[in-house]
């Protein structure tokens, strides 16, 4: 389709053709590197941004045990001061239990990376119809756990509970908290759905 | 252009004087909205026994003619029978415009020579017959049905375009020459453009289009807006469409004014709105979405120069399938393992958590200046705003809070200088300078997925075309790309320490924080692009396009920054500051047949990418709230191949076949070579079109699609601890679904001509055989099936 009129674009010469296209692109290219200037002239001057207050993280989940008999304390803990970051949690257990006794339990749940921490305890039993704990026992552990708290509908929330043991034995026990599941449920995970929002494997010892 | 060599040619012509009755008149028929080019246009000299027909390139001569007045009279096929009066004195030139029958104006529209550049490569092309018929679907959605375009999906609603199985950074998106920013570095971020907006859609499956961008390795999408005609008229459509699934709709009204002069406006609005989308089975609870657009121009188009600005904003509110919110391993060994989605309620039109609200907004100038002596040169300024607000479940007094407030501006310039060179079809060369900002609101209360940082591009570019003999047309293209990005990053020092980076990049470090170091990454680039093609016209029917694309792209901030939960997919990303730039090196072949009865395309590609960046499962990390797989950014050389198929078989004008295969396979380099994550698996489409005056003009299409079960992928499974029943178990997050085969049934039918208008019921049956089905390329497969039968029905009418 060009051909004719290339033919005549032949009247121009290109000497013409590229003083003036010279021009424009020497122009063109000067307002390029105007421009980077000031991109890069602004820039260095800038200031970080602050550090991001993590209002949702737990990272620490403590669990406290009170012999009921004895008054004797037993404190299971997970830290995980990085929250998703790549350090594990940090698992302690202050003691055995002692066979044959009834363990009143309270769950406190804190975000250790603001300071003072969080207490995110406190959130969840506020928002206690929409959250439970479970307590999962594993390799060859054998105890008993019952709830003692309910929610505003009269469902367990598991914040509180007791721990009942008989003879000695050993193996895990998993504490695991549910984000909006199935309530009331028959007490399994499986059973109860939700999301996890923690789990956490303590190994127990009961002598 | 051609209309202004045109007059220079005129003035040359009248320079030479003609003896009596022996005078030459001779023209060019263009239409008058776009200047293409009439042919087979009848031109009568009224009361006189001359006529004759333009030819291909619109051109007619009538011979020996005496001095005089003359009636001129033109008709064509598609357009209003125009006469004009001339006195011939001497011999004359003119350029006679003819107008379109409305109706016809988009086909014109199109047809007006589109594809003047890029002529090696395969141009794909949605017209917009195509495009009205299901503009009510997302952009990934609609090209997601060409050879070669899949699409990567979180659902129903969030649809990112692939092509040849590469998407994301790897695609530039064009809409209105503006080159769309919108952080497209996200898995599970659709692209923010209406396609209402568009007039066709053009689809280049390599990286050769350098006037766009040099680091598309996949390819590029370009939106092309209406071309306005230079008269006085009003023209606008309303589309109106109603659908089951969903239960929803949407509506699109447009109005264009444009004067003799030159100015113009227009004026488009979209709004859509669905609520769950269900599956065979059950519903899809949260699948719900709510979107509206709102775009204007206005502008000046003369003939030798123009103007126009324009603004638009998308807003997009889009529910994600609430089942697929897990946390952790255990959660996914659940949902993996159950048949249906943990989670099922009733359907609602609420759009509640987890949700991405997401507003993009576009303004831009842009102009051109044409000459005889310098050719065209163009100019654009856009400025971007993306806010990127994604909800997620939380708990206390955050529930109501975003866990990711993005926002990112654009400031993008360019410069383009075509020149009209004797020997070259054609010449284009420009620069582009481009400023990002991205913010990340700290209010969140969550640890920013993406850093705050700023970037800076240049690039500078020139393609060429030259005809070599009769047949063959050689282009080639080359482009420089600089890039330098300065991010404020907080860092776990864990992860900082784990990857070495303490000494790798000691100089980034400005604060130690704890459990976290404030870090300060600057990066630069410098990447060279190239492309060189060959256009062998063998004769009027066939073609065969060649051509070799070099593309470089840089690792965008996901494949830099990353590091920690990615909530949508449920697992932790981390990303590598080492990374440098992947290198495509792509060869594609292309023959096309286009005969009045048979038309062929065949496009086998080969694409060697270097330092591909990709991601996969390296790991589990233990956390307090359970087990998360951990994936990984790495690089490793790759080799993409495949083809891309269609044929159309008119059988006679009434029945039409189309068939399309689609067939890619991709490969990390080496001996063993591992298939690559989220290849697209080969899909046949076959179809027939029956329209018929007999039917009133009634179209009906029935089409058939298979897609293949994906046999080649990567194991990335994982085993997780299941504290309820004290084992491990397989988490199979890799095996892909089944095969599938879905009946689509569209029936078209014109309903009434008001003037120049034209109102059409449309009437669609997606999934006709309502079967279950999941695909390969939806992350949301693991939960739940694709969305069952639908029934839309739509109304579009134009005047």
């Amino acid at each position: 389709m060009n051909t004719k009129y290339n033919t005549l674009l032949k009247s121009i010469t290109m000497n013409e053709l590229f003083k003036s296209n010279m021009k424009s692109l020497a122009t063109g290219l000067g307002y390029a590197f105007a421009l980077l200037f000031i991109f890069s002239a602004c820039s260095d001057d800038d200031t970080p941004p602050t550090q991001v207050d993590e209002e949702e993280v737990i990272t620490t989940l403590i669990v406290s045990l009170t012999n009921n008999n004895t008054g004797e304390q037993i404190e299971l803990r997970s830290q995980d001061l990085d929250g998703d970051g790549p350090n594990a949690p940090v698992i302690q257990v202050s003691g055995n239990l002692t066979v044959a006794s009834t363990y009143n339990g309270t769950i406190q749940l804190l975000n250790e990376t603001v300071s003072p921490a969080d207490n995110i305890h406190e959130e969840v039993l506020a928002e206690g119809a929409e959250h439970q704990f479970f307590y999962t026992q594993g390799g060859g552990l054998n105890i008993s756990t019952q709830y003692s708290d309910v929610d505003s509908n009269g469902n367990p929330i598991g914040l509180a509970f007791t721990l009942a043991t008989t003879a000695p034995s050993q193996g895990t026990l998993t504490f695991t908290l549910r984000h909006e599941p199935l309530k009331p449920n028959d007490g399994s995970l499986s059973g109860a759905g939700g999301e996890t929002d923690i789990s956490v494997s303590f190994p127990i010892t009961v002598e | 252009m051609q209309k202004l060599l045109w007059v220079s040619m005129l003035f040359i012509g009248t320079l030479s004087q003609a003896q009596t009755c022996e005078l030459i008149f001779s023209g060019i028929i263009e239409d008058q909205h776009d200047d293409s080019l009439l042919s087979q246009a009848l031109i009568t000299l009224v009361d006189t026994d001359y006529y004759t027909y333009s030819n291909e390139l619109g051109e007619f001569s009538i011979e020996n003619l005496c001095p005089g007045n003359y009636t001129l009279e033109v008709a064509h096929a598609q357009c209003k029978t125009r006469t004009f009066s001339i006195k011939i004195k001497e011999n004359t030139s003119k350029v006679l415009k003819l107008e379109h029958h409305y109706e016809k104006l988009n086909e014109i529209l199109l047809k007006g020579n589109p594809q003047r550049i890029n002529k090696s490569t395969v141009v794909d092309y949605l017209d917009q017959t195509r495009l009205a018929e299901k503009s009510d679907q997302s952009l990934g959605e609609l090209v997601s049905s060409m050879a070669g375009l899949s699409s990567m999906s979180t659902g129903k609603a969030i649809i990112k375009p692939a092509i040849h199985g590469l998407y994301g950074s790897r695609i530039t998106i064009v809409s209105g020459e503006v080159r769309l920013e919108d952080q497209q570095w996200g898995s599970e971020h659709a692209p923010n453009v209406d396609i209402n907006l568009a007039h066709s859609i053009e689809v280049i499956k390599n990286a050769s289009a350098l006037q766009y961008s040099g680091d598309a390795i996949g390819g590029f999408i370009v939106l092309k807006p209406q071309r306005i005609p230079v008269k006085d008229t009003i023209f606008g459509k309303t589309r109106i469409s109603g659908q089951t699934n969903g239960q929803g709709g949407s509506i699109h009204a447009g109005l264009v004014k444009s004067t003799e002069s030159g100015w113009y406006g227009a004026l488009n609005g979209t709004f859509k709105r669905y609520g769950d989308f269900n599956a065979p089975n059950y519903m899809l609870s949260n699948t719900g979405l709510a979107s509206n657009t709102l775009a204007t121009r206005i502008g000046l188009n003369k003939f030798n120069y123009g103007l126009e600005f324009s603004y638009n904003r998308v807003f997009n509110n889009l529910g994600i399938l609430r089942a697929a919110h897990l946390g952790g391993a255990q959660d996914q060994y659940v949902a993996l393992n159950s048949p249906e989605p943990l989670i099922i309620n009733d359907f609602t039109y609420e759009i509640d958590r987890p949700m991405q609200e997401v507003t993009h907004q576009i303004a831009s100038i842009k102009s051109f200046v044409k000459s005889a002596t310098f050719g065209r040169i163009d100019f654009r300024y856009d400025y971007q705003f993306n806010n990127r607000l994604e909800f997620d479940i939380r708990r206390g007094s955050d529930q109501n809070k975003a866990s990711l407030d993005l926002d990112l501006e654009t400031h993008s310039i360019g410069l383009d200088w075509a020149p009209q060179i004797t020997g070259l079809s054609y010449l284009k060369t420009g620069f582009s300078g481009r400023y990002f900002n991205n913010v990340s609101d700290p209010n969140t209360g969550v640890k920013r997925l993406i850093p705050d940082y700023k970037r800076y591009d240049l690039g500078v570019f020139a393609l060429a075309g030259k005809p070599v003999g009769e047949r063959f047309e050689a282009e080639f293209a080359l482009r420089l790309d600089y890039m330098n990005i300065k991010a404020f990053k907080y860092y776990y020092t864990a992860l900082w320490e784990e990857r070495n980076y303490d000494a790798l990049f000691p100089e980034f470090e400005l604060q130690s924080l704890g459990t976290q170091i404030l870090t300060r990454p600057v990066f630069s680039y410098l990447n060279p692009s190239a492309s060189a093609g060959l256009n062998w016209s063998i004769d009027q029917k066939n073609q065969v396009l060649l051509n070799f694309a070099l593309g470089a792209r840089n690792p965008n901030p996901s494949e830099l920054f990353s590091e920690g939960l990615h909530h949508s997919a449920s697992r932790i990303e981390i990303g590598d500051l080492q990374f440098e730039s992947e290198i495509s090196k792509n060869t594609s072949l292309s023959f096309k047949h286009s005969g009045a009865k048979l038309g062929l395309s065949i496009n086998p590609y080969l694409r060697f990418i270097d330092r591909f960046i990709l991601l996969e499962p390296t790991g589990i990390q233990q956390t307090i709230r359970g087990n998360f797989q951990v994936w990984s950014y790495r690089q490793a050389d790759v080799f993409l191949s495949g083809v891309d198929y269609s044929l159309r078989y008119a059988y006679n004008p009434e029945l039409i076949f189309d068939q399309q295969f689609s067939l890619v396979k991709g490969y990390e380099s080496g001996f063993d070579g591992t298939p690559l994550i989220n290849m697209p698996p080969a899909q046949l489409i076959n179809a027939i079109t029956y329209k018929s005056d007999r039917l009133n003009n009634m179209e009906i299409r029935l089409e058939s699609s298979y897609t293949w079960r994906q046999n080649e992928f990567p194991d990335t499974n994982f085993e997780a601890f299941i504290p309820e029943t004290q084992t491990l178990e397989l988490i199979d997050v890799s095996t892909p679904p089944g095969a599938y085969h879905l009946m689509n049934l569209e029936v078209g039918y014109p309903l009434l001509k008001l003037g120049n208008g034209l109102s059409k019921l449309r009437l669609r049956a997606e999934n006709l055989l309502n079967t279950s089905y999941r695909n390969y390329l939806n992350s949301n497969r693991y939960y739940a099936d694709e969305i069952g039968r639908n029934l839309l029905l739509s109304f579009t009418t134009s005047f």
